[in-house]
């Protein structure tokens, strides 16, 4: 009977240990993966169409993939936005989209076509502050956020227009693509200095942006 | 005497890889879940809810031998089979994604992998409960036999 028990504990041990080198081997990988990727094509970065904020010669380069329906992506917002000031003209931020649920590229093309009318700023704050209006997990509807959209003095109608221009899919399926590539799977993912942001949470991010400064 | 325990022992092996194999799916599931970050889609967890628990049960199961295991862990293996059967069906485009349960979140015909143009994730889940089944019912046919 001891035997039979040592077979299957030593089993059970031995598969765990796998798993846990494995998890560590897969992730070296991907690291390496992404590095090397960021060595050959700085572009999966940032597109030429890419939204950034900051000084264009900052010391420290932040590219964010986000949703503007992820609720973590609105709690960091102010976050992010704390140490750039706290920092100011030595970080730049760069804004990719990843619209991952459900009706969310939709709210970017808003977003990209408020951008048109230089408030993309104040267009992707108001669609944060606004989220549990409009994108609540029970009834997600993007529609609701044209009742904020004169608020903020865009011209709507000729929002509504450039929303329907062909080059706003290319951009999202471009940065999705991108997305894919650096294997980013949730929002927001970070990459500073291209250096993807390990362990998620505000401590570890404002590590590492504090490493690269 | 000899006989008896030679079947009890046999038993024992067969329901140790039923164990081995429920233990190896949990465990590759959680790789692709959390190490390798594949979003699970909804038919994926139901399996999953079947295929852990074998992991504990087939375990008591195994210590000492209880020759009535197929009893009740037979239910999880025959429910979760089933979903794993309508998993690949939505794979193999015999059933259309329209008619699954998977309206958000990931669709459950996403192919995270295809290795050989057959193997993906609801193959795997597929062939584990199988077999767990086929192990499972040869043990309870010897310990009738007795």
């Amino acid at each position: 009977m001891s035997n039979q028990l040592r077979i299957v504990a030593f089993t059970a041990i031995s598969l765990v240990i796998i798993f846990f080198v494995g998890s560590y081997a897969y992730k070296s990988y991907k690291n390496s993966e992404i590095k090397k990727m960021a060595r050959e094509d700085k572009t999966l970065f940032e597109r030429e169409y890419s939204y950034s904020v900051g000084s264009k010669d900052a010391k420290v380069h932040i590219v964010e993939f986000f949703d503007p329906a992820c609720e973590t992506c609105a709690a960091f917002h102010p976050f992010i936005k704390d140490i750039m000031k706290k920092n100011e003209g030595k970080i730049r931020l760069t804004y990719r989209y990843a619209p991952y649920h459900q009706g969310s590229d939709y709210v970017v093309k808003i977003l990209e076509a408020a951008r048109k009318q230089g408030k993309f700023m104040e267009t992707l704050e108001m669609m944060f502050a606004t989220q549990k209006y409009w994108a609540s997990h029970h009834n997600p509807n993007p529609k609701l956020l044209w009742q904020f959209l004169p608020r903020l003095g865009l011209d709507v109608d000729k929002l509504a227009q450039d929303m329907q221009d062909p080059k706003l899919d290319k951009i999202i399926a471009q940065d999705l693509n991108d997305a894919k590539k650096l294997g980013v799977t949730k929002t927001p993912s970070y990459f500073v200095n291209t250096k993807p942001l390990q362990t998620f949470g505000y401590e570890p991010l404002k590590k590492l942006i504090y490493s690269e400064l | 005497m000899s006989k008896d325990e030679k079947i009890v022992s046999s038993s024992w092996v067969l329901l140790f890889f039923a164990w081995l194999i429920s233990i190896i799916a949990t465990l590759g599931s959680l790789f692709f879940s959390e190490v390798m970050e594949f979003p699970p889609c909804t038919l994926c967890w139901y399996q999953r809810i079947m295929m852990y628990p074998l992991v504990l049960i087939l375990f008591v199961g195994l210590f000492p031998l209880d020759k009535t295991v197929f009893r009740y862990a037979t239910p999880l293996v025959v429910v979760g089979f089933f979903f794993a059967v309508y998993h690949n069906l939505l794979h193999f485009k015999i059933i259309p994604e329209s008619a699954s349960p998977c309206s958000q979140g990931v669709a459950c015909s996403t192919k995270y992998i295809d290795i050989f143009g057959f193997i993906t994730i609801p193959m795997l889940s597929f062939v584990s409960f199988s077999v767990i089944t086929i192990l499972l019912y040869i043990i309870k046919n010897k310990e009738e036999k007795n």
